[in-house]
């Protein structure tokens, strides 16, 4: 039973790092991006390819998978998307399909089109006992790193310089730029950390979710009920609806499995027509 | 692909489409490969289109005096294309053979097809037990999973459990091997208390293995596509249930060839049940695996393979009992009853069903020459579809 | 839009009204031609029927979906669940002994204008992005439903044991394919016809406006739920006409119909060929289709990489300079013939 609720935390814990950097570019730069599960495929991928063929540690990995989806998608983000703000939803959600569309052949010209396994280390292997409840090693480990994550990011945003200047940006772009605010380097600079966090979740992901060309669109609704029902103007929000979500997922198919793929559905559907702007909202807005 | 090279291809496409067919029906065959090359079931394509191609490249493109050309089409996993390219290959490019077809309701989309035609439907992968039914054309060189899951179900009573929990993923292959493995173990004794079901979409197992370790059954019998295989078993072990007790026994799709030697050591020592291994000690997969190997930078052949390369043999084979006469109703009554050594073992087309009838090997993870392998213990020999059979007996 | 004169009275506004909007729905030589051209297709080109048929569709199906896009302003990317309904229930019928094709389409488009009428008021409240969020999990919900619901819809496998009988009794659905183009072209026909009437009445006058401006349309005394809920319903009917007809040109249903990609393509066909204008659609069907057979028989693994790569550029270069494109072009063949709205 509270194993089971281990389990929910843990999946909502990897949910929210995969669609935290999704819930920004949409309440920051209102920009529909359907192809952010693409930079969590391409930090998969590099944890694969690092691990597979240059015999890296998983653990070091992870970092690399963090930098190289940054990379790429600061890169993008500078040459493609930037030319897409403000432009209509549907503009946008048709550039990102389109990215999907080449993200998922380039990845199976690549990798081939079968599911791709990595080999945990062995301290992260197995399961041990607390009162009787059993906690999974890898899911533990899931849970702190993305906790970890989850509280920095929270930090960054309320303490630091940059999270007040990020702040401003959303709430008035030109206001923001009156004073002195680069506001293009913030966006670029948070789009790099969106993708890269995406690219971690994805690596992170892998052995949970598994990893195949067809990544992108199998998870794309998961990470947009996160922002959808968290609402898009904090992380509060889609930290609680990642949780919320990995919950009744994994319950859901506990108890009621002739029902379990409905869940989600059916919660998404209700929570969006009773606060149209999300669950945890800013009033206002 | 570069430009000229598709400029010069659309160009020479043109120019074969304005000569008039006859000129070709006479000393060429055509067989039309219909196979999802992209999307969710891609690797199946691959998998069937390179053993064509290698069976091709082993045995030469000529065959009772003709020349034997395979048309490539993919139907994306989606049956209304599979439906459409079908009929378009029959009336356009006049093939005299359809095959291919990597999942049921695609080969059951071409069924209709193949019967007002007139064609052979070779169906080299789907494995649902109804497929033969549906046309008279129909002939299987794959497998069907109630003829791997019966023996499963047999092995597993054997092997003193009494209580399973069967987990399969909610389609219908995995409802058929579900009903099979019940019917089965309960005629033997067993009783089985869950039934579980995994969402297609969400490969999460969490939730299910927890529901698994509660009913604490001797066993689990396990049904997933291919590709979650490996996620299925790491998760199995993840969660310590190998080490209470409970014994898995799985189909070998969950132990696919392709894939296996990548799921890591958490594998070794799981029990599967199906037609073919890579490991299989006889010369014919010896030659059948090296060769895949080498045409394909080293991917491993798995059973899409295998029902793509024998279904070749099974095409060939026919075609040289006609001599060359491509008439549907003559190559499907040739393949009645045809037997033959293919690289899985001895196989034969029951003359009464048009279904494939095999040795089911029961087989464990066990690591070759530093390389995992599923290495076949013992062998249930020449097993029929048991639906069928059971049908025929009422 | 500006009126072409200024007013001087009541009854001259009216009429200058009625001729502004006269000259709006006016039948165009480009349009007769096209019509002319896609059934003397009938005649020819027996070999691509099969083809023709399943771009009609496609069109068909674009057309519903540039109803609540482009006349109305819904983003949906979940329009297949209307498709997949109209499907079924033409399957189900057809299953069950009733293989008549005419009211196997009545009875789907019924079904899916049920479905879509009650589905309409989920879309009513909300930015872009929740409607997108709702359509997508209403068609989803569908799809577990229908896969679920295995003893009437046979599950992953497909309905099975479909028969349509012959179309008015007479014509049987041929291996060519072309009793299944001639009858998907005469319903996209009708439907058309119907639909250019549609948008031309004052109905598709007030979409238009709540489209452009929600607040404003409100303001001028339009009653926006009640427009949009009807133009939803509507659109749902007309998409379950082209499920009806994939199912019964093809004699098979199975999951796919209500499947995302189903729905994200129609989206693509819809835009390729430019919303808001009814034919855009029909064009962006036959370019897509065209377009993917040829890019697949070339490279039958990686052909998505292509239409990706086309779409990422359409949306670079921009669909509204495509657009002046097209119309430069037409504006050329037939200079005479410049509409009014042409000059803005």
């Amino acid at each position: 039973m509270l194993t089971i609720l281990f389990d929910g935390i843990s999946t909502g814990m990897l949910l929210f790092v995969l669609a935290v950097g999704l819930s920004v570019t949409l309440g920051l730069m209102n920009f529909v991006n359907l192809a952010h599960g693409a930079f969590a495929m391409l930090g998969g991928y590099v944890t694969v390819i690092a691990m597979q063929r240059f015999g890296v540690p998983f653990l070091a990995t992870l970092p690399l998978a963090f930098l190289i989806a940054a990379v790429v998608g600061v890169i993008l983000e500078r040459t493609l998307y930037v030319r897409l703000y403000g432009r209509p939803h549907l503009d946008q959600v048709l550039f990102s399909i389109g990215l999907v569309f080449m993200a998922i052949a380039a990845a199976s010209w690549a990798m081939g089109s079968s599911p791709q396994n990595i080999r945990l280390p062995e301290e992260l292997k197995g399961r041990f006992d607390v009162f009787g409840v059993g906690i999974g090693r890898y899911r533990l480990f899931l849970t702190v790193v993305c906790g970890v994550l989850a509280v920095a990011l929270q930090l960054v945003l309320s303490e630091t310089r940059f999270g007040s200047r990020l702040r401003a940006a959303v709430d008035d772009a030109r206001v923001a730029r009156g004073l002195g605010i680069d506001v293009q380097t913030v966006f670029a600079l948070t789009f790099a950390v969106g993708s890269g966090l995406a690219g971690l979740g994805g690596a992170l992901g892998a052995e949970i979710l598994g990893l195949d060309p067809g990544f992108p669109v199998k998870y794309m609704i998961f990470f947009l009920i996160v922002v959808t029902v968290g609402g898009s103007s904090s992380i509060v929000g889609p930290f609680l609806a990642a949780l919320m979500l990995g919950i009744a997922d994994v319950g859901g198919k506990y108890f009621v499995p002739e029902i379990g793929s409905f869940v989600i559905y059916a919660l998404m559907i209700a929570v969006l027509i009773v606060r149209p702007n999300g669950l945890f909202a800013r009033p206002g807005r | 692909m570069n430009r000229r090279n598709a400029l010069a291809r659309l160009a020479t496409v043109a120019l074969l489409g304005a000569l008039p067919v006859s000129a070709f029906a006479a000393d060429t065959i055509k067989i039309g490969l219909i196979l999802p090359m992209t999307g969710p079931s891609a690797s199946t394509g691959r998998q069937v289109s390179a053993a064509v191609a290698l069976y091709q490249a082993m045995n030469g493109k000529t065959v009772a005096g003709k020349t034997v050309e395979v048309i490539v089409k993919d139907d994306t996993g989606a049956a209304d294309q599979t439906k459409r390219l079908a009929q378009e290959l029959v009336v356009n490019d006049h093939v005299a053979i359809l095959a291919g077809f990597g999942l049921t309701p695609l080969a059951l989309a071409a069924a209709p097809i193949a019967t007002q035609a007139k064609v052979p439907e070779i169906v080299m992968a789907a494995g649902t037990a109804i497929i033969t039914e549906a046309s008279p054309f129909i002939v299987r060189t794959s497998f069907t999973l109630p003829q791997v899951t019966v023996p499963a179900a047999e092995f597993t009573a054997k092997s003193g459990a009494k209580k399973v929990v069967t987990l399969v993923t909610d389609y219908a292959p995995g409802i058929d091997a579900e009903k099979a493995f019940k019917e089965k173990f309960t005629a033997e004794g067993g009783t089985v208390a869950a039934e579980l079901r995994v969402p297609l979409k969400n490969p999460d197992f969490a939730p299910f293995l927890q529901r698994v370790a509660d009913e604490k059954p001797d066993a689990v019998f396990v049904f997933v596509p291919s590709g979650f295989g490996g996620l299925f078993v790491k998760q199995f072990v993840e969660r310590g249930l190998d080490k209470s007790g409970i014994k898995l026994i799985a189909t070998g799709d969950v132990l696919d060839d392709d894939l296996i030697d990548q799921m890591g050591d958490v594998v070794l020592g799981v029990t599967s049940t199906h037609h073919y291994s890579a490991a299989h000690p006889s010369p014919e997969n010896k030659a059948f695996v090296a060769a895949f190997e080498k045409a394909n930078g080293g991917q491993r052949p798995n059973f899409m393979a295998v029902g793509g390369f024998d279904g070749m043999a099974l095409i060939y084979a026919a075609l040289k009992k006609t001599n060359g006469d491509t008439d549907g109703v003559k190559l499907v009554d040739a393949m009645k009853g045809m037997a033959w050594t293919s690289p899985r073992g001895p196989i034969s087309i029951d003359p009464e069903t048009r279904d494939i009838v095999q040795n089911v090997y029961v087989r464990t993870v066990e690591k070759v020459d530093g390389h995992l392998y599923n290495v076949e213990k013992s062998a249930f020999e020449a097993v029929k579809d048991p639906v069928k059979a059971a049908k025929a007996k009422k | 839009m500006t009126m072409p004169l200024l007013p001087t009275s009541r009854a001259d506004a009216v009429a200058s009204a009625k001729a502004f909007l006269g000259a709006q729905s006016r039948v165009r030589p480009l349009e007769i031609a096209f019509w002319l051209l896609a059934f003397a297709a009938l005649f020819v080109g027996r070999s691509h029927h099969l083809l023709l048929a399943e771009i009609t569709i496609l069109a068909l199906f674009a057309v519903s979906l540039d109803l609540i896009l482009g006349y109305a302003g819904i983003v949906s990317l979940g329009h297949a669940a209307f498709f997949g309904l109209g499907a079924y229930a033409a399957g189900i019928l057809a299953q069950s002994g009733h293989g008549d094709p005419l009211s196997g389409l009545v009875v789907a488009a019924g079904v899916a204008a049920v479905a879509g009428f009650v589905s309409s008021f989920l879309v009513l409240r909300g930015a872009d992005l929740t409607r997108l969020m709702i359509t997508l999990g209403v068609a989803s919900l569908l799809y577990e439903a229908a896969n679920k619901m295995d003893w009437l819809t046979g599950g992953a496998d497909g309905l099975q044991g479909i028969l349509i009988g012959p179309l008015l009794g007479r014509f049987d659905f041929d291996l060519y394919g072309t009793t299944a183009f001639a009858y998907a072209l005469g319903v996209l026909f009708v439907v058309m016809l119907a639909l250019r009437v549609v948008v031309h009445s004052p109905f598709g006058h007030a979409l238009r406006a709540i489209r452009d401006n929600r607040l404003r349309a409100r303001a001028v005394g339009i009653p926006v739920e009640r427009r949009l809920v009807a133009v939803y319903t509507l659109s749902a009917a007309i998409a379950g006409l082209a499920g009806a007809l994939s199912c019964q040109t093809t004699a098979f249903v199975s999951l796919d119909v209500l499947d995302f990609h189903r729905s994200a393509e129609v989206l693509l066909v819809l835009v390729i060929g430019g919303s808001g204008r009814l034919y855009g659609a029909i064009v962006g069907a036959v370019v897509f289709r065209f377009a993917q057979d040829v890019l697949s028989a070339m490279t039958p693994q990686y052909w998505q990489f292509w239409v990706g790569l086309g779409l990422v550029i359409l949306v670079l270069i921009g669909r509204d300079r495509l657009d002046d494109l097209g119309r430069a072009i037409v504006a050329r063949i037939l200079p005479a013939r410049r509409s009014p709205e042409g000059t803005p």
